[in-house]
């Protein structure tokens, strides 16, 4: 059974703009998959259809078998536990500590007054440090996030979404705001937790080549529409320009 | 690539601790043996003192207050009442409308010619106090001669000038100036040190003059923030000019307010007027946006 | 008003500033490419390009000397008419100077007599700024719960947030004046019409500064913690007020110094506090007294301007 859903959605913001138009795949449990569009496509607006952040206008969207277009807050909330998010500019809570930022992936599990308060048990410290240590960012630990890189921001992102236990991590432009080394290192994190945790893992990527050497699917979309899904190496030439509506020779790719 | 999972896998079962040796040191805990959380930070303990400081001096406050045996909940009741009356039957019967609006002109007019006063002054003050084109001795002398006339409430210059120069407009408008003057040289100094240091020494380099360098470089460059600050310190000094009518007699639309209020305790013609002032005072505010915006 | 309105330039400051140098990246790259040397047609493109650069950028030397002269003529306008419409006499205006200076420094001294005033200038200084303290921390209060429910990130009914943002614009736009009188109806000469009056106009600047902190400095992190499954509660305490904590505290100590100044104001106006006493001397002619009020009200302001930097040093 797929893990996700997606039957004919469409989503229009501001009802004239837009975003989606009928757009349907599923994703099975432990997929590793790239969208990849021009920027303003509707890659961000599939993304956050998933855990509700943007409510679709038409169609379903099924997360675990259970339809969630209808869900309620409760529902919701069911649904954002089992759902981590990564951001192009982390969303972490600059002035908080690493380990701070690490807990806040329990909220979701904890009760409104505990966890607004910001009390943990010990277990939950103690994973929090261990899933920090894997990620190398154990002496960090007490920083305040400001003091940090981008890159490591980005890895105590990662670490706050597997703080949840997702069953899907979303990756909204991960490394869109990384150097490339740094960039390196988050993707590999990534594959890592998809492939030994068996995490699913659905990113948004402007770097093509990046999502081709990462992903076993791609999909591509254009103008809120899915023209391309499939394995990254019948992803021809003429469709990554049909994706990105332009001529060859305009792309880096095309730099060779 | 596997010691993800065993981590994942720990936060799953939550089973015994799968801390390896190295993260030991890294734990900080508590003298009750909880492991920390918090950043140990200036910033935070900073602010958390600040917090602690005025609430207690808010209590202290409460509790020292002469409260003149005030029945609070009856004031406040009448108050409601009142503010109902003033507010839901505005009625105009001491003043005309167009009384009332010459008057909401001359306090414009008051505002207006503080402003550009203000405006003059600041920006010779400014040349004197900006870090990057000031003589350090003589910006501290400006700066804290500017610190003091700021402090001084605008109340108390209007009162002041109108012993020294006579009732009239000549002390409300050179009262109103006083801390417009003080308020744009920081404004106006701060946008200058904004002004990029290599265009200056470009200037300087190629021999230009030091008033040269003021038209060619600095004006230039910041005088879509000095506008701004300008615009806001007109609405400002609006609002101030309006306090300024109404508590030291300087006319315009203040000075009705009082009458109506204290005078007459007219309470819908209070009413009346200070509908022509809020719809006055968001009108400026739009204009205000507007020209900024242009500015830009 | 000021650290935040200074904020807001910088930013507009920084992004006109990466305009310009991608203006002059497009430049040094128009200049490359006809170094060059490509084919005769792109050469060709290339100079009208530049020769049309250049008429742009001369057009605007034409049209910036036109707004200049017209803005000049604006404010000569508006001078003159102003002049005219309060009766200022601009020569008055100018020799009053001197006269007032000489009146200033003759009178405006403290003398012996009027240091026996100090311990009751003084007691009702401490009272203004405890007034003035206690109005800037309820007001905040208040403000900062009002401005969850006004701001975009907790997501609260558009409907109430609508509603908040009438309302704190209601309470800022009606001038502090119009409070005070009106509440010195009900409360007569009471350290609490000044309380309130200075309240009302507080709550209404604090709730529209909080509401756009908010929305500036913690969107991004409370969009996140959303997205893990967070109530609003928890994004409230665990992501809005450590982020905004900063700045509304700098706003606080920027209130408190204000409302000190408000507060004389409006002190004079319902015979209460420190404006009350300034006041008093004034009217009986004891300028020195006088001048012993203003110089405590410069020494406390500028002193709560002093920490307040100090503290906002390590905040920010």
């Amino acid at each position: 059974m797929p893990i996700l859903e997606f039957q004919d959605v469409s989503k229009v913001y501001d009802k004239t703009t837009k975003a989606l138009t009928d757009v349907s795949f599923s994703v099975d449990e432990g997929e590793f998959v790239s969208i990849i569009g021009p920027s303003g496509s509707g890659k961000s607006t599939i993304l956050r259809c998933i855990n509700k952040l943007v409510d679709a206008t038409q169609g379903s969207i099924f997360f675990d078998g259970h339809n969630i277009t209808t869900a309620d807050k409760k529902e919701i909330r069911k649904v954002r536990k089992k759902t981590g998010m990564i951001f192009q500019h982390y969303n972490l809570v600059d002035r908080l500590s690493v380990i701070e930022n690490v807990l806040h992936g329990r909220l979701g599990h904890k009760a409104t007054i505990t966890g607004a308060a910001g009390i943990y048990s010990e277990q939950e410290k103690e994973n929090a440090f261990a899933i920090l240590d894997k990620l190398g960012l154990a002496d960090q630990a007490y920083k305040r996030c400001d003091e940090l890189s981008g890159g490591q921001k980005q890895r105590v992102g990662i670490a706050r979404s597997i703080m949840q236990e997702p069953r899907l991590i979303l990756c909204d432009e991960p490394i869109a705001s990384l150097d490339p080394s740094s960039s390196k290192v988050i993707m590999d994190h990534l594959s890592d937790i998809n492939q030994s945790m068996k995490i699913t893992c659905i990113l948004n990527l402007h770097q093509v080549d990046v999502a081709l050497k990462y992903s076993k699917r791609i999909i591509g979309i254009t103008s809120g529409q899915i023209v391309y899904d499939g394995p990254p190496e019948t992803l021809s030439k003429s469709k990554i320009h049909e994706i990105y509506q332009s001529s060859e020779g305009e792309l880096i790719t095309d730099v060779e | 690539m596997s010691e993800l999972a065993v981590a994942g896998a720990a936060a799953n079962t939550a089973a015994q601790s799968p801390l390896s040796l190295g993260v030991h040191n890294h734990i900080k805990k508590t003298p009750r043996g909880k492991i920390k959380t918090a950043a140990k930070s200036k910033s935070n303990t900073v602010i958390q003192i600040t917090v602690l400081v005025l609430l207690g001096l808010t209590v202290y406050g409460f509790l020292t207050f002469d409260y003149k045996n005030i029945d609070l909940a009856t004031a406040l009741a009448s108050t409601l009442d009142n503010a109902s009356t003033m507010f839901l039957q505005p009625r105009l019967s001491y003043n005309s409308f167009s009384g009332a609006m010459f008057a909401l002109l001359i306090t414009f007019s008051l505002g207006a010619l503080a402003t550009i006063f203000g405006a003059i002054i600041a920006f010779f003050g400014a040349l004197l106090c900006a870090k990057n084109i000031a003589n350090p001795l003589v910006a501290t002398v400006v700066r804290s001669f500017v610190a003091f006339i700021r402090a001084v409430p605008t109340i108390l210059w209007v009162l002041i000038l109108t012993i020294a120069a006579g009732l009239g407009s000549v002390a409300a408008v050179a009262g109103l100036t006083f801390h417009s003057a003080g308020y744009l040289v920081k404004a106006y100094s701060e946008s200058i040190e904004e002004v990029d240091n290599g265009v200056i020494e470009a200037l300087k380099a190629s021999g230009a003059s030091y008033w040269q360098i003021v038209f060619q470089a600095i004006l230039p460059a910041s005088l879509s923030f000095m506008t701004a600050w300008t615009f806001l310190r007109f609405e400002i000094n609006f609002s101030t000019a309006i306090a300024m009518g109404a508590a030291a007699g300087a006319g315009g639309i203040g000075f009705d307010l009082f009458m109506a209020g204290s005078f007459y305790f007219d309470l819908h013609e209070l009413g009346f007027i200070t509908y022509i002032v809020v719809i006055a005072v968001i009108v400026l505010e739009m204009f205000a946006t507007k020209i900024k915006a242009k500015v830009r | 008003m000021l650290n935040k309105f200074s904020e807001k330039l910088k930013n507009k400051r920084a992004s006109s500033k990466a305009e310009a140098t991608q203006d002059t990246n497009v430049s040094q790259a128009s200049k490359q490419s006809s170094n060059t040397k490509a084919t005769q047609d792109a050469e060709l493109t290339q100079d009208a390009k530049i020769s049309k650069w250049q008429l742009d950028k001369s057009s605007v030397f034409i049209k910036r000397k036109r707004t200049f002269t017209l803005a000049f003529l604006g404010v000569a306008v508006l001078f003159a008419g102003s002049a005219i419409i309060t009766n200022y006499n601009v020569i008055e205006g100018f020799t009053s100077i001197p006269k007032v200076i000489i009146w200033m420094v003759q009178n405006l001294v403290p003398n012996e007599k009027s240091w026996e005033h100090l311990p009751s200038i003084l007691s009702k200084l401490a009272e203004t700024a405890l007034v003035a303290i206690a109005v800037t921390v309820c007001a905040a209060l208040c403000s900062f719960f009002f401005s969850l429910l006004g701001t975009r990130t907790t997501k609260a009914n558009p409907l109430v947030a609508r509603v908040v943002r009438v309302i704190a614009a209601f309470f800022r736009n009606v001038p502090d004046v119009v409070w005070a009188i009106l509440l010195l109806f009900s409360f007569g000469q009471n350290v609490l019409t000044g309380f309130f009056a200075l309240f009302f106009a507080t709550f209404g600047l604090l709730t529209r500064i909080f509401i756009e902190t908010i929305d500036e400095v913690s969107s991004s992190c409370v969009e996140a913690m959303h997205a893990t499954g967070a109530t609003t509660l928890q994004t409230v305490f665990q992501g809005i007020v450590p982020s905004s904590m900063p700045s509304i505290v700098s706003w606080i100590l920027y209130m408190i110094e204000t409302n000190i100044r408000t507060s004389t104001l409006i002190g004079v106006l319902t015979a209460t506090g420190i404006g009350y006493a300034f006041d008093t001397y004034y009217k009986r002619m004891d300028y020195a007294s006088a001048s012993l009020v203003v110089l405590s009200i410069v020494i406390l302001v500028i002193a709560i301007e002093l920490i307040s930097n100090q503290i906002r040093k390590v905040i920010m």
